[in-house]
């Protein structure tokens, strides 16, 4: 029976979309993983943003954290009869017996932020992800250009040790200067992604490098520990964006306000929209039956000071970063 | 009001100093110090700053393991008091900020208290609660983002303010410190908390109003911690509900048993816990300078913990001792 509702919702949808109205009976639900940070928030609001411009019925599950409660909320998706789930997976395993089980109710699972383990690869339609070895690979290439021929010390404030996240932003800046023999790190170690740790360390590195003068420039695996790293340099006595350049990822509003007030460089941003791109290759799925690729990746957009920072930080601050 | 001195210490005293000296050779400039505005700048600063937040936190820390309790949550408290203070910095007056986020970590200890010498549930269970509760009271506050603040009334009361040439969070954490002395050494009240330790049935018969004391020191731990959030939110001009204070506890209990007091109550010192939460944050200054691989931090964090309790088994020193014996013997 509901193989049979659901290609009549189909073909249904499908007419719509094709006499131009935009997917108006799509139901979608989105397993969120919750609200572990400033990002997570705002791809939650942004992507109640974007099923509102394409008229869609977007439910949201936050799981705080938790797989079961993920579960929990995809069988409940099931059982309603959704259109499509949207999954932000809060682990990459044990996912295989729930997609099963959508994929019996013939209803396509996309992923996004996050990629689930490669055995469960013909269980979902498509990921959205950002390339995170990309990010990483945006910031050297800017830092290499930027420095020119100049000999540069940089010093790296990694994130989390064993987040992949941080392994692969490692590995793409490290690709990044890789054509620049003139641009080295000197120094790496862990600011655990926090402001507090960011600051901590990049005061021990000021010491480690004869008061700040050798460093070139400051690469952060993410905005909140080089915010941290900013007020390090201050109270040192460096004046961050112009003595020391800094290169750090995520496009946070707070980085924002620091590059308005001239204190950062630029910033890699990791965009929250993940929902829109999502939603667009399950209208052109329902609609006309078009397979989006496994993968669709998102643009890793890099922003200078010439970009009008404060614009952006206002339009940045009220998505809940 | 004659003030005791700590009793043993050596061997942390001894620890405190071999890990600056490691950290020393490690880094050259690690003795370094010059003056800029009018503050001091060093890397024992930075220890002295870096460290005040667990230093803090030990203080309320070994007063309750010294009643034989513990108190999970002071990291949550932490980041509860931390997102007040960020929250009103910008619309209230700083004496507004700090009694609504010392208040805060006092009713938090009230909290605990309660549970523990009232209800009577153990102290690991009963803190646990406000430790995973806390966290999201906190995040509660500030709806799960980083508040942030531009008070430079706020702003004082971190590494950026300095009071004759320190840090402030230095100067708050040694007045807490001094003040912590005089109440609990300076009176009978530390020797009630030992014996409340020792024996709280024994303590009870003999007059001692174990359940009051129980709950006091418990709100002490809270206000320590909340002065402790208050420091770190003002450090980073924000608060950070998820991460502020993150696994702090863990710190601040293992500066009080690096202190020497035993987590069965009984006999403690305040001014060891201090020396003990300055040993760990040596340790990890030491790590940063260093330029090791972030991989080894906490190998290295736990080869040196290892080491300094080694030091303190009565065991180890008496196979020293006996090692000692053994080699007079083959010199003879």
């Amino acid at each position: 029976m509901n193989f049979k509702a659901l290609l009549l919702a189909t073909a249904f949808s499908g007419a719509l979309v094709s006499a131009g109205v935009h997917a108006a009976d799509l139901t979608i639900g989105f397993s969120q993983i919750g609200s572990e940070s400033g990002w997570r928030a705002a791809e939650t609001t942004v992507s109640k943003a974007e099923a509102k411009k394409r008229n869609i019925n977007f439910k949201i599950a936050d799981a705080q954290q938790k797989q079961e409660n993920q579960i929990k909320a995809i069988r409940s998706f099931i059982a309603q009869g959704v259109d499509a789930i949207f999954l932000a997976p809060v682990v990459s395993t044990g996912w295989d017996s729930v997609l099963k089980e959508a994929k019996e109710a013939n209803i396509p699972v996309v992923l996004l932020d996050r990629d689930i383990d490669p055995s469960g690869k013909d269980l979902y339609l498509t990921a959205v992800t950002s390339d995170s070895v990309h990010e990483g690979r945006v910031a050297g290439e800017w830092l290499v250009k930027t420095v020119g021929a100049k000999p540069c010390n940089v010093v790296e404030l990694q994130g989390t040790v064993g987040a992949s996240v941080a392994a692969n932003r490692k590995k793409g800046f490290e690709e990044g200067i890789a054509s620049a023999p003139n641009v080295k790190i000197v120094r790496s170690q862990t600011g655990d992604f926090t402001r507090a740790k960011g600051k901590e360390v990049m005061e021990s590195f000021i010491k480690a490098e004869g008061g700040g003068k050798n460093i070139c420039a400051v690469y952060a695996h993410n905005d909140d520990m080089m915010v941290g790293a900013i007020q390090a340099m201050k109270e040192a006595g460096l004046k961050p964006g112009s003595d020391v350049l800094t290169v750090s990822i995520d496009a946070v509003p707070d980085i924002f306000k620091a590059m308005a007030a001239g204190e950062a460089n630029t910033t890699v941003e990791l965009t929250p929209n993940m929902a829109g791109p999502a939603f667009d290759a399950i209208i052109a799925y329902k609609a006309k039956g078009t397979v989006p690729p496994k993968w669709i990746q998102t643009e890793s957009k890099l922003y200078t000071a010439a970009d009008n920072p404060q614009a952006i930080y206002d339009s940045k601050k009220g998505l809940g970063y | 009001m004659a003030l005791r001195l700590p009793r043993i210490g050596t061997s942390q005293v001894a620890a405190l100093i071999l890990v600056l000296l490691a950290n020393w050779m490690v880094s050259p400039q690690f003795f370094d110090f010059h003056i800029r505005d009018g503050r001091v700048f060093g890397s024992v600063i930075d220890v002295l700053n870096r460290g005040a937040p667990v230093a803090l936190l030990s203080i309320g820390m070994v007063l309750v393991i010294a009643m034989r309790g513990i108190d999970l949550s002071v990291g949550a408290v932490m980041a509860i008091c931390g997102a007040i203070a960020a929250s009103l910095a910008d619309s209230h007056t700083l004496p507004v900020v700090l009694a609504a986020a010392l208040g805060a970590g006092l009713l938090c200890g009230l909290w605990n208290g309660l549970l523990v010498a009232v209800l009577g549930i153990q102290p690991i269970v009963a803190t646990l609660i406000l430790m995973v509760a806390g966290r999201g009271i906190a995040q509660l506050i500030t709806e799960g983002r980083i508040v942030t603040f531009s008070s430079p009334d706020l702003a004082f009361l971190g590494g950026s303010g300095s009071v004759l040439g320190l840090p402030t969070p230095v100067v708050l954490t040694f007045g807490m410190l001094a003040l912590t002395l005089l109440i609990v050494r300076g009176t009978a009240l530390g020797l009630m908390i030992e014996a409340t330790g020792g024996n709280p049935r024994a303590s009870a018969l003999a007059g001692i109003g174990t359940k009051l004391i129980t709950v006091a020191v418990y709100m002490w731990s809270g206000l320590c911690a909340a002065l402790a959030g208050i420091v770190a939110a003002a450090d980073i001009l924000g608060a950070d509900a998820n991460n502020a204070g993150l696994w702090l506890e863990l710190d601040a209990i293992l500066a009080v048993v690096i202190g020497g007091t035993s987590l069965f109550g009984g006999r403690f010192s305040v001014v060891l816990a201090v020396v003990g939460a300055l040993i760990i944050q040596a340790m990890n200054t030491g790590i940063l300078l260093s330029g090791f691989p972030p991989e080894t931090n906490l190998v290295v964090k736990a080869v040196v913990v290892l080491a300094v309790l080694l030091a303190q088994s009565p065991r180890v020193a008496g196979h020293f001792a006996g090692l000692g014996v053994l080699l007079n013997r083959s010199r003879s």
